[in-house]
């Protein structure tokens, strides 16, 4: 056994942590926050630049990683760095599904992608899907050699900068049947395609996303008609991957800001980190960290695997993370106090990521029961 | 023992009940359930409402325009408010001031707050928390030097909640730092619209204003403003912090907050079927559902041993922990039934703009709720003062 990183991801963990802690200050990513797209195309082009893009694919797809421990090193930093920008959403979600399923002409979008001029968006959730991958309700009607798109998607992350959304709709079966759903190249500005947009809680943007009878030709379909579940499932494993690595960054930082309150903030005459209560508190903290970390290794480790097998370490690394990741957030608010709940301090933001982490590809209740389905 | 209300009781349940059917403004409600900001006017209009009906002061004594309810009065009143989304009363001038001035204040100083308080002419806001204070109330450093028939103010409070919409501010000064810390405290009314005040917002992790901080610069303070003795204020702090402790249990709180997750669970579907139905998610809703209903009880228990005006040693603090933790556990269920709409962040919900929210019925402030609730386990003494201060009664040593 080695749990070192490779000298590759070790050299990728210390350019990005570099660059994000010269970079990414907090006074930085607020103004991002509040920006009218919600992130910088600026710094996107430059971490593009630094491969960090590129590091999330694998070399036949045009990049130099893509592996479960290459998405755990650039999420756990920017996670650490409670970085808004859409890597999640463009990059494993939307490259990762036309690097799987894409022709030759489509795969002309991943290198765009990885060279940073590309953004893209997977409109999947709908109003009344929840968390369920294989829930889907907008119909993709074939006449000739076009398709009709009909329906809405909900919280579409990243729709609004997105050139293309990436769109799955139902081709046949019922709508809860893993068969039959397709996914579709849409460009955004396609007419009939209306994008509400809005802010989300922890940084970004997203939009409810209505198809009005939209038009696209058969070539926008993603790999064969009916069959994009598989691609879909692991693609959620992976973001599910990356949302798990990203809480534990976020984690750290809450934590590490944490440690240094409870030694400096006198109360009572002394520093409040000597007392025994809140001791008890944060080690409980720490221990919960290592088996966070240890949760995020073994679903990176299986991202490869058979989905059963695959899904089952990763539906125990969410509900682990999601508990864990609870208990930081709202422990290391309670333990600085009023500080930690105003807009300007640090502590808020990475809180914010980390309970809003939970609502994507499932909470932690839903991967309980996944969990306990997987097991069974 | 018997369980059930007397018909006395019932009776005047019944008649809440009727007084906020007609006279709780619809809108008003829809806000609240809803989670959005009520503005200074909506808090004064509502205010207007219930002084006009004479029950805006439930703990007062009749002398001064009050109720004078019984604790069960009181707490049958604040259950039905909750229970159909009245705006909640803005305690400062009426539950924590207005006891501390009959109890301790000139006559002078009665006829002249009480019934403006009442009267909703000025707007109270509590000076008490100074950064670095937090928990440590006495450490406090905003200083107040006797000057002919002036006091001088000089220092910084923060978490001044509403402190925005106040025209006045009562507050903790020291007016002695060669003694004991509780012994040098003085408590002082300050006109807001004094030279040298200046209220500055703190925006909270939900985007929200409701705190501030205020700074005195040579805050020049007519000494007639002084609250009973110099150097006694400690006194009539404590007295004011049991006062705000007696209602912190917020039982109707959490049955309203829990009527709203039953709402959304049974609309927002889970694997087809609603929500409520899913094993999981209903155990959960149990749980909390469960304690809630003891802790019903409990507070019960726990304002009728209390003697009328004398609010209860530890139990309040046993109260206060128990109360928030299962307030904030509400949240998270609340949290959890938005599903994917927990993530937009309710710009119009809290800024009062005119987009329709994108979830379902509710959804839109739960997030924003959960972030804002964190703070009920931190302000009015923190969680972990309050097991301290349990466990030191319990265990012995004094409180």
């Amino acid at each position: 056994m080695n749990f070192d990183l490779t000298e590759e991801r070790q050299m990728l963990q210390d350019t990005l942590r570099r660059f994000l802690s010269d970079r990414y200050t907090t006074d930085v990513r607020n103004r991002i926050i509040d920006s009218d797209t919600g992130f910088s195309t600026e710094l996107w082009a430059q971490l593009a630049e630094l491969g960090i893009v590129g590091a999330l694919f694998s070399e036949a797809q045009g990049g130099f990683g893509g592996a479960g421990f290459d998405i755990t090193t650039v999420f756990e930093e920017l996670g650490r760095a409670g970085v808004v920008e859409p890597f999640l959403d463009t990059a494993i979600l939307g490259g990762g599904l036309v690097a799987s399923l894409g022709n030759a002409d489509q795969q002309v979008l991943v290198e765009r992608v990885i060279a940073g001029d590309l953004h893209l968006a997977l409109a999947h959730s709908e109003p009344t899907a929840r968390y369920d991958l294989n829930r889907v309700m907008v119909s993709a009607t074939v006449s000739g050699d076009a398709v009709r798109l009909k329906g809405r998607k909900s919280v579409v992350v990243n729709a609004e900068a997105a050139e293309f959304l990436i769109v799955s709709a139902r081709e046949s079966g019922a709508v809860d049947d893993c068969d039959g759903i397709s996914l579709f190249l849409v460009p955004r500005e396609t007419a009939g395609v209306i994008v509400r947009g809005y802010p989300l809680l922890a940084g970004g943007r997203a939009a409810e996303v209505e198809f009005e009878d939209v038009v696209v030709p058969e070539s926008a379909r993603l790999g064969t008609a009916g069959t994009a579940y598989t691609a879909l499932a692991e693609r959620a494993a992976a973001a599910s991957v990356a949302l798990a690595a990203e809480t534990l960054g976020a984690m750290e930082t809450a934590t590490e800001l944490t440690r240094g309150y409870l030694q400096t903030r006198q109360q009572f005459g002394r520093p409040i980190g000597s007392f025994q209560a809140l001791q008890h508190r944060m080690a409980d903290l720490w221990i919960e960290m290592e088996q966070a970390r240890s949760a995020t290794i073994n679903a990176a480790g299986h991202l490869a695997d058979q989905p059963h097998m695959r899904d089952l370490h990763v539906a125990a690394a969410r509900n682990l993370i999601g508990r864990a990741g609870r208990l930081v957030a709202e422990d290391t608010i309670q333990l600085h106090g009023g500080i930690a709940m105003t807009r300007e301090y640090e502590l808020a933001h990475i809180a914010k990521r980390i309970v809003m982490a939970d609502h994507r590809f499932g909470d932690t209740d839903y991967q309980l029961e996944q969990f306990i389905a997987l097991s069974a | 023992m018997d369980l059930s209300y007397t018909a006395e009781e019932l009776a005047f349940r019944d008649e809440v009940r009727d007084f906020l059917e007609k006279n709780l403004p619809q809108e008003m409600s829809d806000a609240v359930r809803d989670g959005r900001s009520l503005g200074k006017a909506g808090h004064d209009r509502w205010h207007a409402i219930l002084n006009e009906r004479g029950w805006l002061a439930p703990n007062w004594p009749r002398e001064f325009g009050g109720c004078e309810w019984s604790a069960v009065q009181r707490f049958l009143f604040e259950e039905e408010c909750c229970r159909a989304h009245a705006p909640r009363i803005v305690p400062f001038g009426l539950t924590m001031l207005g006891p501390v001035l009959q109890r301790f204040g000139s006559p002078d100083q009665k006829d002249r707050f009480l019934p403006r308080i009442l009267s909703g002419e000025d707007w109270w806001c509590q000076g008490y928390s100074e950064p670095g204070a937090g928990s440590d109330l006495a450490s406090l450093k905003t200083k107040a030097v006797r000057d002919g028939d002036h006091y001088v103010v000089n220092g910084q409070k923060t978490w001044t909640t509403l402190g925005q919409y106040a025209n006045w501010i009562f507050c903790l000064v020291r007016t002695d730092s060669t003694v004991k810390q509780q012994e040098g405290i003085s408590f002082l009314l300050i006109d807001m619209n004094t030279p040298g005040i200046e209220v500055r917002p703190i925006i909270l992790l939900d985007g929200t204003h409701e705190v501030n901080e205020v700074w005195f610069t040579d805050v020049r303070v007519p000494v007639e403003n002084l609250v009973g003795e110099e150097n006694k204020g400690w006194t009539y702090a404590k007295y004011l912090l049991t006062h705000e402790r007696t209602n912190i249990a917020g039982v109707g709180f959490s049955q309203a907050g829990l009527d709203a997750v039953k709402r959304m669970a049974r609309v927002e579907m889970s694997g087809g079927r609603p929500l409520i139905e899913n094993p999981h998610f209903a155990a959960r809703l149990a749980r909390v559902e469960i304690d809630l209903m003891a802790m019903a009880t409990t507070n019960l228990r726990i304002i009728s041993r209390a003697a009328a005006g004398q609010a209860p040693g530890v139990e309040s603090s046993m109260l206060k922990v128990k109360g928030t933790i299962i307030r904030q556990e509400i949240n998270d269920l609340a949290r959890r039934a938005a599903g994917i709409y927990a993530m937009p962040f309710a710009s119009e919900e809290v800024e009062g703009g005119n987009e329709p929210p994108v979830g379902p019925d509710g959804s839109g402030p739960v997030s924003a709720q959960y972030f804002n609730n964190r703070k009920l386990s931190i302000f009015g003494g923190s969680n972990e003062v309050q097991r301290n201060i349990i466990a030191k009664v319990k265990l012995g040593g004094g409180a």
